[in-house]
């Protein structure tokens, strides 16, 4: 709890420290995909799912809020709770179903489910405005106050992450997550100690889809503009990519996962071509050697030039 | 009042062309250690596995106090009451000796998903209840010191009390046992059997276990069910079932036809 | 609806449905030899005829040799996969292999991608442009080497693995790769087999198909997706579902595009994807088990 409460204020200070705006727009952006991250790696990690397709929440959470508030005319808070609302009712629909599939068949159902809700965003132009995106969504206004400088958004942002990563660690370190790593080792075991096996992966997986329907609510809002491209099946291997990077089970992990992928492209800026290559080669190669994300890589780098030095003083 | 725990009527299992069971019939008793013997491929663990909800029967009904739940999925059997071991170990290896335990209480002291979400003051009492009944299944089989160990580095043996302590932290009416001797060496099972009676006695629960040690199961049970191939060839008390010619001819071989 | 138009739709139908049919006997030939979803598998269609264009305007080859040499390069291509990415990680728990399998197709892409840029490029129809008349439907005659070459395909795959050594040992090592690698199959040989064959098809298809539809680097993810969905449709595991599953699918986005509205024919495939994998994952012809409850 101390860590989150250093991470809150480091957040909080973050603003003050960096030369411009620009540097702020990307920080509101990992801090968004954090909050999808997160989300998923509840999910893969801890409740041994995967979704491809979880972009669709990010996407139907922004198109609902932006849909409510600009073309029906509601309030901005009222539309993010519809979005949240709608993001959740969806997950528990489609869940239900999926949840009963293992392995590869999972996956399928989320990628599918991802594309189709990427074809919807594209193709019903009236409603979500088609390619070309949905334009003048109104700022992100809370009981008439309306967040007009980017600062004051970042903070509610940064303090939303600090709360979903607040009720992660409540989750994981209750009776839920014990249920959910023993479910992860031994299924029939946990069965017979009374885990309503589905019902906790199906309790994860509409967690995991509120976050991202939270995190596409302030998105919509912040950016008063969305277009379908940005939900679409790239950015749900993105959401892998972070998750993987910061080694499955590792919420922290997750978080710099986030970050990394997000700050990624700035520093690609000259070789944009390069980036997609970039996360396929980051997907094979850290399942393949770094199980355990960075953090796990960065460690046993470290033990292993430990032991290469007192090797070299003992011989 | 009706003493049986547990009632198995016309129980049959397919699995795809092999017969696994065939018309099974019998009661255990509240109370009772009952256990069920056949040699190897009778179909013991299978029932086990109809009892405790792994496997669904294709025929024949399965009643627990009285309650149908043949169709009952398995992890409601356990909120019922009904715990149990397994004949190849399936402890939580990752997990300390105590998490295992807690594990146990699950289905028993739980609380709606929020509560652990937002952390309320009635899930963190629910935690120390739960530790506390996990230390006294652990202190029962003699294994409270091992507490902060990791379960896969235990020895085999204390690997067994763990699964028999993690089902003794739910407090169960019906505990099935499958194999509880496997592995264990003479001294052991000499150890386990003790343990098996004490439980019954302080727990007050019945017992249902699937056994190959004959010393063991003549030892502790009250009634024996003896299959064979599938089907029920004897009950009753241990000397009638050891004085009966169709379980000698069955675990010697009878004359070839 | 008149007969003619109705006629048309199902010859594109059939044509797509080739080419998804192709690809999912890829995914079908990998499965059934390894247990393995290989997610990369519309890539190898995609790096058909991308590695067609390139060989021709790169090289200045003409298109016979273009072809081969792309089929032929897409099969190096699923050799390397599989040594690279797959041989290493066998033992991996699903969910591990399906985002390796993503990764490897992501990383296909990419590379595509850097080579040879985000535009689409139309390869040369193998027999000219003129349509045939027939029954007031316009066939191309591309259309026509899509069928021939799927069925000799499929009909040599049959007799691959029911006639030959290499094919019965490839079933062999799905049904029970332990059994196999006892009686002597090279297990790992049989999977880089199977690798090399499921990117030689996808190949194939992605060659004949690309006159007809055009490629450019991200084909693949939509291909893929449909060949699977073929896949599960005919029941994973069964080389003939797969075929008639691929068919189907074909047939019936076209005729969904062409009566229904075309914006939304990939919706199509993908709603008949879920719809089966919530309520008959075994598809039609489903013979394993492939299930896992």
């Amino acid at each position: 709890m101390i860590w989150l409460a250093a991470f809150f204020g480091v957040l909080m200070l973050a603003p003050t420290l960096l030369p411009n705006n620009y540097y702020l727009t990307i920080l509101i952006l990992g801090c968004l995909h954090a909050m999808n991250a997160v989300g998923l790696c509840l999910l893969v990690g801890h409740a041994g799912q995967i979704s491809l397709g979880h972009a669709g929440f990010y996407g139907l959470g922004a198109y609902t809020t932006s849909y409510l508030s600009a073309t029906v005319g509601l309030s901005v808070g009222l539309s993010m709770l519809a979005g949240v609302g709608l993001t959740v009712v969806v997950a528990v629909l489609v869940g239900l179903p999926s949840l009963k599939l293992k392995g590869h068949y999972l996956a399928m159902a989320t990628l599918g489910f991802g594309i189709i809700l990427s074809i919807l965003f594209t193709e019903t132009v009236d409603i979500t405005g088609g390619p070309s995106g949905f334009v003048g969504i109104p700022r992100l206004t809370l009981f008439g106050w309306e967040l007009r400088k980017d600062v004051t958004l970042f903070r509610l942002v940064a303090l939303v992450l600090c709360l979903f990563v607040w009720l992660s660690f409540n989750l994981l370190h209750s009776r839920v997550g014990r249920a959910l790593r023993a479910l992860h080792t031994s299924e029939r075991a946990a069965e017979a100690m009374g885990v309503d096996i589905a019902n906790y992966k199906l309790l994860v997986f509409v967690l995991s889809a509120a976050f991202s329907g939270f995190a596409g609510v302030l998105y919509a809002h912040y950016l008063t503009f969305i277009a379908p491209s940005s939900f679409g099946f790239m950015f749900s291997v993105e959401l892998i990519v972070m998750v993987v990077l910061g080694g499955m089970v590792s919420v922290p992990g997750a978080i710099v996962g986030a970050f990394f992928v997000t700050v990624l492209p700035e520093f690609l800026r000259a070789f944009e071509n390069v980036e997609v290559l970039l996360f396929g080669a980051i997907l094979v190669l850290c399942m393949m050697f770094l199980p355990d994300g960075m953090a796990g890589g960065w460690r046993r780098l470290l033990d292993w030039g430990k032991a290469r030095l007192s090797g070299a003083s003992h011989g | 009042m009706d003493r049986t725990i547990l009632g198995c009527s016309g129980v049959a299992v397919r699995f795809g062309g092999v017969q696994a069971l065939a018309d099974i019939h019998f009661e255990a008793l509240r109370g009772d250690i009952t256990a069920i013997i056949g040699p190897n491929g009778a179909g013991k663990t299978t029932l086990l596995n109809v009892i405790s909800g792994m496997v669904t029967p294709s025929h024949g009904a399965l009643r627990f106090e009285g309650r149908d739940i043949t169709t009952l999925p398995a992890h409601k059997r356990a909120w019922g009451g009904m715990v149990r071991t397994f004949q190849n170990l399936e402890i939580f290896s990752n997990m300390t000796v105590l998490e295992n335990v807690t594990m146990g209480c699950h289905g028993r002291l739980s609380l709606p998903a929020w509560h652990s979400l937002l952390r309320t003051p009635k899930s963190r009492r629910l935690e120390a209840e739960v530790r506390r009944e996990a230390f006294e299944a652990l202190e029962f089989v003699g294994m409270a010191d091992l507490a902060q160990a990791t379960a896969k580095d235990l020895a085999f043996g204390k690997q067994r009390l763990l699964e028999l302590a993690r089902a003794l932290a739910a407090k169960p009416k019906l505990l099935l046992l499958d194999e509880p001797a496997a592995g264990l060496n003479i001294a052991e099972t000499q150890l386990l059997a003790d343990l098996i009676l004490r439980i019954r006695d302080t727990y007050n629960l019945s017992v249902i276990l699937v056994e190959h040690d004959m010393e063991l199961v003549m030892r502790i049970s009250d009634a024996i069910l003896v299959l064979c191939f599938g089907q029920t060839i004897s009950r009753g008390t241990p000397a009638q079932v050891q004085k009966d010619p169709k379980v000698i001819a069955a675990y010697l071989g009878g004359d070839e036809d | 609806m008149d007969p003619s138009s109705l006629l048309q739709y199902l010859i594109t139908g059939l044509t797509l449905g080739s080419t998804y049919g192709l690809t999912a006997l890829g995914f079908t030939i990998i499965f059934n030899t390894t247990g393995v979803i290989n997610f990369a598998q519309g890539e190898f269609v995609m790096l058909g005829g991308m590695m067609s264009v390139y060989f021709m305007h790169a090289l200045g080859l003409g298109e016979p040799a273009a072809v081969i040499l792309a089929v032929l390069g897409a099969t190096m291509a699923g050799a390397l996969v599989e040594r690279l990415a797959i041989r290493p990680v066998r033992d991996c728990p699903a969910i591990n292999l399906v985002i390796i399998t993503i990764g490897v197709s992501i990383l296909i892409r990419g590379l595509a991608m850097l080579l040879w840029g985000k535009d689409t490029h139309a390869l040369e129809p193998f027999s000219g442009y003129q349509p045939i008349m027939f029954l007031g439907a316009a066939i191309m005659p591309q259309a026509i080497w899509v069928l021939a070459i799927s069925l000799f395909l499929l009909g040599a795959l049959k007799l691959f693995f029911s006639g030959t050594i290499h094919g019965k040992a490839m079933l062999a090592c799905s049904y029970d790769p332990k059994a196999a690698s006892l009686v002597g199959i090279g297990v790992q040989r049989m999977v880089l087999l199977s690798f090399m064959i499921s990117a030689l098809v996808g190949a194939v298809g992605g060659v004949i198909l690309a006159p007809i539809t055009m490629t450019s680097y991200d084909v693949g993810i939509m291909l893929g997706l449909k060949g699977f969905a073929a896949c599960i449709l005919g029941g994973l595991g069964n080389p003939f579902g797969a075929a008639a599953g691929g068919v189907i699918l074909g047939v019936l986005e076209s005729l969904g595009a062409g009566f229904v509205s075309s914006a939304y024919k990939d919706a199509l495939a993908f709603v008949i994807l879920l719809i089966l994998l919530f309520v008959k994952p075994s598809g039609l012809f489903g013979l394993k088990d492939s299930k896992r409850v």
